[in-house]
């Protein structure tokens, strides 16, 4: 049986790779620490291993997650210059190999449903071939060592160096912003634990005529997309709004389907993001780029996108979560 | 209640534009110390529910692929077929753009597009020769070609948000997966949240979607307009 936390230690050795890599990178002025970063964050993946089976302590990876926070809290984690091809270069191999380009990218998704959905249906030997409840991660990991595969045959490119490189680019650049989900989920546990979810879910009940449904869904929704709009990402509304009202009451008090509920949820979110100057890198970034004089413009033609769209997500929780 | 000011520490720090992870770390000590949890619980609940949310940053893996097909033009790539787009009115290119976004993104190709990867060198002037083409070729008037160029972003934006979380190895799903899960002990499946982000998916097309075929009747009448007002200032010299 492929366990899951086999494939969590691939990724941690491509992070530990990719960190020594970094270590070595003279092009990056910050090399040191952010080598650091993304060794120490390969580790972890290691080290959470025998944490979830309760085989080793807490504590220890609590202050490597610390640490973490630091290095890339403190804009300690820079990018070098990665040896890639040019403009004029990439299109010349865009002419080249066409639309075949395309074939490795969709091999991942692909590879990843069909582990999802068919693979759980036949065993080996009486074992099944993935660790039940993990079979999409699985997934996404089988299909990305595939597309790798697939990659390097369609582009005739023999060395995995190549790739590896390639990918520590992408890694520097998205930088310690790679790690924010991830830490919001922690957020959210940490929540949990010290019981914000419960003080949150009196204040809710005061609001919140009793159990009046679209009351508790419109709640949901407009609290995502009100404070996305203050905060600018939906990531960081998510565990606020899903301790206060998405799990206590439209989950758990009023039975509603799980995966409908937080998936519409986030979304409500992100209709929150097209309409916030604070969600820079989507709606400022974009005005620069295009030198325009008014720099809310891009904002001003999706914000009525964006409240239709909430009203459409709450509509959809109502009618198919429940 | 006391502990509710971990919350606001959230939205302050994120409203005041602080690093992200400082936010979240000084958050959850916070956090943590106003729940009455002691130093050694609150570094024990960061390590446990960091161990058991690591599905969230998985998507990692995939970078090394993605990254072989950039170095090998996939961007430009992208851009030779919407190039093939050339003769269509600025709101239908715009549709059919804002589709293949959402289409793309939905297998997880969301760095194909992007506001300095697409949209600069492509979609906005694409757009903006669409809109000059109905103006019978001349120049667009400064209002009219800054709100083609925000409709540019906006297309893009709307498509990519509303077509990546039906790829289930994006980190907005994984977050959902990885927090629920760590939080109340239960079990949600990446696949079950990436299809339920298709009704909205659909939504967004139909309503980003006509109302960039609008845009296009309001550019008409925009643009007789603003010849009429630059003939009249014309003919007043």
């Amino acid at each position: 049986m492929i366990k899951a936390e086999w494939f969590y230690w691939l990724v941690g050795a491509v992070f530990i790779v990719m960190g020594l890599q970094t270590l070595l990178d003279r092009s990056n002025a910050k090399r040191y620490t952010s080598g650091t970063f993304w060794t120490l964050l390969g580790a972890t993946f290691f080290y959470s291993s025998w944490v979830v089976d309760k085989s080793a302590p807490a504590e220890p990876l609590g202050i490597a997650v610390l640490i973490l926070i630091c290095l890339g809290g403190f804009n300690l984690v820079g990018k070098g210059t990665p040896r890639t091809t040019g403009e004029k270069q990439r299109t010349e191999l865009a002419k080249r190999f066409g639309n075949k380009l395309f074939i490795p990218a969709l091999t991942i998704p692909v590879v990843a449903v069909l582990c999802a959905v068919v693979v759980p249906k036949f065993h080996f030997g009486g074992h099944v071939i993935f660790e039940k409840g993990n079979e999409t991660i699985l997934g996404l990991g089988v299909g990305a060592i595939v597309a790798l595969g697939v990659g390097m045959w369609v582009l005739r490119e023999p060395r995995v160096s190549v790739p590896i490189h390639a990918g520590r680019g992408l890694l520097e650049s998205m930088g310690w912003a790679l790690l924010l989900p991830q830490l919001l989920a922690v957020l959210g546990a940490i929540f949990q634990a010290a019981g914000v979810g419960t003080q949150v879910g009196k204040v809710t009940e005061k609001i919140l005529p009793n159990g009046q449904l679209l009351a508790a869904v419109a709640l949901y929704c407009v609290g995502m997309f009100v404070f996305t709009v203050i905060m600018g990402n939906a990531f960081a509304a998510f565990p606020v709004m899903t301790a206060a009202v998405g799990w206590p009451v439209l989950v758990q008090h009023l039975h509603g389907n799980a995966p409908a509920v937080m998936a519409v949820g986030m979304l409500a979110g992100f209709c929150g993001t097209l309409c916030t100057p604070m969600a820079a890198n989507f709606n400022l970034v974009p005005a620069a780029l295009l030198e325009l004089k008014d720099q809310y413009g891009p904002i001003k033609v999706q914000a009525p996108t964006g409240f239709i769209l909430l009203a459409c997500n709450i509509l959809i929780i109502y009618f198919f979560a429940f | 209640m006391i502990v509710l000011l971990g919350v606001l520490v959230v939205i302050l720090g994120f409203a005041t534009r602080r690093n992200p992870l400082l936010v979240v770390g000084v958050a959850g000590i916070v956090t943590g110390a106003l729940g009455k949890l002691s130093p050694d619980e609150i570094l024990k609940t960061f390590g446990e529910s960091f161990a058991s949310s690591r599905s969230v940053t998985i998507f990692a893996i995939t970078l090394p692929v993605i990254g072989l097909l950039e170095r090998n033009g996939l961007q430009q790539q992208a851009r030779i077929l919407i190039g093939k787009l050339g003769n269509l009115t600025t709101g239908r290119f715009l549709t059919l753009y804002l589709l293949l976004r959402q289409l793309t993104a939905a297998v997880g190709l969301q760095t194909i597009g992007g506001p300095a990867q697409s949209v600069r060198p492509m979609i906005a002037p694409m757009a903006e020769a669409a809109a000059e083409r109905r103006n019978g070729g001349r120049p667009l008037p400064e209002a009219i070609r800054e709100k083609v160029r925000s409709h540019a972003a906006g297309a893009d934006t709307v498509g990519v948000f509303f077509g990546e979380d039906i790829f289930l190895a994006i980190g907005s799903i994984l977050l959902i997966t990885g927090l629920v899960n760590a939080t109340y002990h239960t079990h949600l499946e990446p696949l079950d949240l990436a299809l339920w982000a298709i009704p909205t998916a659909a939504c967004a097309f139909l309503v980003h979607g006509a109302r960039l075929l609008r845009f296009d009747r309001a550019l008409e009448r925009e643009l007789v307009v603003a010849n009429a007002e630059s003939d009249v200032e014309e003919s007043a010299k």
